[in-house]
């Protein structure tokens, strides 16, 4: 048979490593900085746009974004190229889906520190940009699916088939959650309140895991693992077993990011099943990974790249075991909201993200300027150095999350909580968190060590823009043998249907009934919508990215309820969320829960406190929020917002919109009367008045029932 | 919406079982198929990544 010459696009893979190498440096020293106001709280520079709110979005979505996002696509690139044996689809596709990708990140580096942030974790992204995102995406699809349909290949490798997963379900994940009602061009709120939000808030967070930070990596790792040992997967009859039974058991296990919250019990037994279960095809996929390695061992000796992938493929297994006994209950309530859950994501963002792509890009570099790694070495030292950052990182975050944990759940004999200050239990792991800076800082050391290899190895040879390569064009004739699996590789679009079908159930069955049915989420009578004064006070919370540190959720444990609520004694109740448009659980709890605020302090507290944290609680790491006072609530934002928050099904009466205004400037003048008595002289337009309005009605509705009762 | 929809669904309850069930069969089959299928097959797919139609080895289509 006559062999056909092709060349495969090797530009766009070399403008998508540029991007990644850009932004891993970007998003690690947002990070880093961010570590650091943690323990240094004079690095926020009292300026909004540099507030660890602010930043700590800003480096979430570069380093899953743009850095994890733009290696993705280089290796996809890469790979199904050659693994298809054919260009990409279409170059144009190609060149939009680059440009449009790197739009999509300069609007987020623009938008999030500008506080423009739905404040839902990983999808902060404002509505015009997840429309742009959505758009961008189905280019990628477009492009992936015609590469797929022009093959010259019969049989769609496996890693073709976790590329396809990835699409699909990403779509499917950013769609869904994204369903929004725009207040204007830069405001949105959630269609899903509350339980609902938050359900569906972690069924696309935990998926976007699966489906951004691990199926593409796992095709990733079953194209260049081989490659780099040059022999082929351990066993492929694995994989197969592998990619359906990850696919379709990951999508389930969303809930267990809400184990001990509101949330149906039933939702949450569920998603501690099934995320103990996805322990059997990750340790299957982690073992195929590590036993290619067969016989090759004394390789990883010398070679940076394999050591690289060892170590990533032992740190996704770290992460997918760790994962899964987080889910079980009783780990999850000491676990949960401490440091320990950074660990977690680092574990499995600098090693298994991290390092798979570092040897990928040491591996592929070379062969695409036709050239020898620079320095073997410097990739040695960049493997030592980052290997170091992340047991920097993770040892010290992992103690400081038990240590943090037991304290919040230490009882004196007499029954009292023995740190009842919150904030002691924080200073008391700030050096963990000075630590971990210098693990992050270590980790970064390495990136700027491999960025400097890549571009000697670059200059040292010539890129080859358009790589020939001979094969044999694909034969047409009907195929009739072969068993049904087969036939299934030689259909992509079926095969694209039923990876989605695979997804789509899990998702249903975990979403829909708590949709549906209404004895799930219990109301109690007494909970009202937010009037606009705290309305506003709460955008200013979501924009200012409180949720960050601030949870929102009383667990039923006695260490909680005594904590937050002495006096009342109540744990956090779906039914008090049903306007929260959106919620905001929060995950993670750098100080106290807010749930029970309301009526905590006196006003005059709050503002002492947001303008200068460090002298109100003595040591406090919060940043102060100086602009509060200066810049004045957006009034003529005011009806669109009611009117906004009706059409998501918030009960405001009809025309309230008209009323809202006068509503807002007398509640706003109350504020301001009873802070100016205590000698305190502010505006009643400020923005710290809004907030203040909205913090002290936080958790308040439930007590009011209690009141009516008696 | 869609929530009227669901509700006047008759037994919609069954629904959620009998997609389980599908998908824990699709596995039991397709288990089965991965372990018994042929071996040259499966040696072929292995082989995969290691051909870039570099004329290294041969595409398996000759």
């Amino acid at each position: 048979m006559e062999l056909e010459k092709i060349h495969y696009d090797n530009k766009i893979v070399k403008y998508f490593i540029i991007a990644t190498v850009v932004f891993g440096i970007v998003g690690m020293t947002v990070g880093l900085l961010a570590a650091i106001q943690l323990f240094y709280p004079i690095a926020n520079f009292d300026l909004q746009y540099t507030s660890f709110g602010r930043i700590r979005p800003l480096h979430t979505n570069a380093v899953i974004f743009a850095f994890v996002g733009n290696a993705m696509f280089a290796g996809v690139y890469y790979s199904m190229q050659r693994l298809l044996k054919t260009r990409m689809f279409n170059d144009s596709l190609s060149w939009i889906h680059f440009w449009g990708w790197q739009l999509i990140i300069l609007a987020a580096a623009i938008t999030l520190p500008l506080g423009l942030s739905t404040s839902k974790e990983y999808a902060e992204l404002e509505w015009p940009i997840d429309i742009a995102i959505a758009l961008i995406w189905v280019v990628f699809g477009w492009n992936m699916i015609g590469t797929i349909i022009k093959r010259r290949e019969r049989h769609m490798y496996v890693a073709i088939w976790f590329y396809i997963a990835t699409f699909v379900t990403v779509a499917v994940l950013h769609i869904v959650n994204s369903f929004a009602m725009p207040v204007n061009f830069f405001k949105s709120y959630p269609f899903y309140a509350g339980v609902q939000d938050a359900l569906v808030q972690w069924w696309y967070g935990h998926n976007a895991v699966a489906f951004f930070l691990t199926t593409p990596f796992l095709g990733m790792m079953y194209y260049f693992l081989p490659k780099a040992a040059n022999r082929p997967v351990y066993s492929y009859r694995l994989s197969i077993i592998h990619f359906w039974s990850l696919i379709f058991i990951y999508i389930w296990a969303g809930p267990h990011h809400l184990l001990y919250t509101s949330l149906p019990d039933w939702v949450q037994s569920l998603g501690v099943v099934f995320s103990i279960m996805i322990i059997a095809p990750s340790w299957g996929g982690m073992l195929n990974g590590l036993l290619t390695l067969r016989g090759a061992w004394d390789r990883v000796r010398e070679d940076a790249v394999l050591k690289f992938m060892v170590v990533a493929v032992t740190a996704y297994g770290m992460a997918t075991l760790e994962g899964p006994l987080l889910s079980l209950k009783n780990v999850n309530a000491i676990a949960h909201f401490t440091d320990w859950i950074v660990a977690h994501v680092h574990v499995g963002g600098l090693g298994w993200n991290g390092f798979l792509i570092f040897g990928m890009l040491y591996w592929v570099v070379p062969r695409m300027w036709g050239t020898k790694l620079y320095s073997m070495k410097l990739a040695n030292l960049h493997f030592w150095i980052g290997t170091l950052g992340i047991i920097f990182y993770a040892v010290p975050m992992y103690i400081a999350g038990v240590v943090q944990s037991l304290m919040w759940k230490e009882f004196n004999a007499e029954g009292f909580l023995v740190y009842p200050n919150f904030l002691e239990t924080t200073t008391q792991i700030l050096p963990m968190y000075m630590l971990r800076a210098i693990g992050g800082g270590l980790y970064l050391v390495g990136v700027f060590i491999m960025t400097y290899n890549l571009m000697k190895t670059a200059a040292a040879g010539t890129f080859i823009a358009n790589e020939e390569a001979e094969v044999a064009p694909m034969v047409t004739a009907a195929h009739t043998e072969g068993h049904w699996h087969n036939a299934l590789e030689r259909k992509p679009i079926l095969f694209t249907m039923l990876a989605l079908v695979a997804i789509l159930i899990g998702g249903a069955i975990e979403m829909v009934p708590t949709f549906l049915i209404k004895s799930n989420i219990p109301t109690i009578a007494s909970v009202k919508p937010y009037t606009p004064l705290e309305l506003h006070g709460r955008d200013i919370y979501v924009r200012e990215g409180c949720v960050s540190c601030h949870s929102q959720m009383v667990r039923p444990f006695r260490s909680e309820v005594q904590r937050y609520d002495p006096t009342g004694a109540e744990y956090s109740k779906a039914g008090e969320f049903v306007y929260d448009h959106p919620f905001l659980w929060g995950s993670k709890r750098t100080g106290p829960d807010l749930h029970r605020q309301g009526g905590k302090y006196a006003d005059s507290w709050h503002y002492r406190h947001m303008l200068t944290p460090g002298d109100v609680s003595n040591g406090s790491i919060m940043p102060a929020y100086p602009w509060l006072y200066e810049q004045v609530i957006d009034k003529e934002q005011t009806a669109k917002k009611i009117s906004a928050m009706r059409t998501v099904g918030v009960p405001y009466a009809e025309e309230y919109e008209n009323q809202a205004g006068a509503d807002l400037e007398k509640q706003a003048n109350g504020i301001a009367e009873g802070l100016k008595m205590e000698g305190y002289e502010v505006s009643s337009d400020a923005e710290i008045i809004a907030l203040i309005a909205y913090l002290q009605r936080l958790g308040k509705d439930i007590k009011s029932e209690k009141v009516a009762v008696n | 919406m869609f929530k009227e929809i669901l509700q006047s669904i008759d037994n919609v309850q069954i629904w959620p079982i009998i997609s389980f069930c599908i998908f824990f069969n699709f596995f039991l089959v397709l288990s089965w198929w991965a372990l018994t299928a042929d071996k040259k097959y499966i040696d072929d797919m292995g082989q995969m990544p290691l051909r870039d139609g570099d004329g290294e080895t041969p595409n398996s289509n000759l």
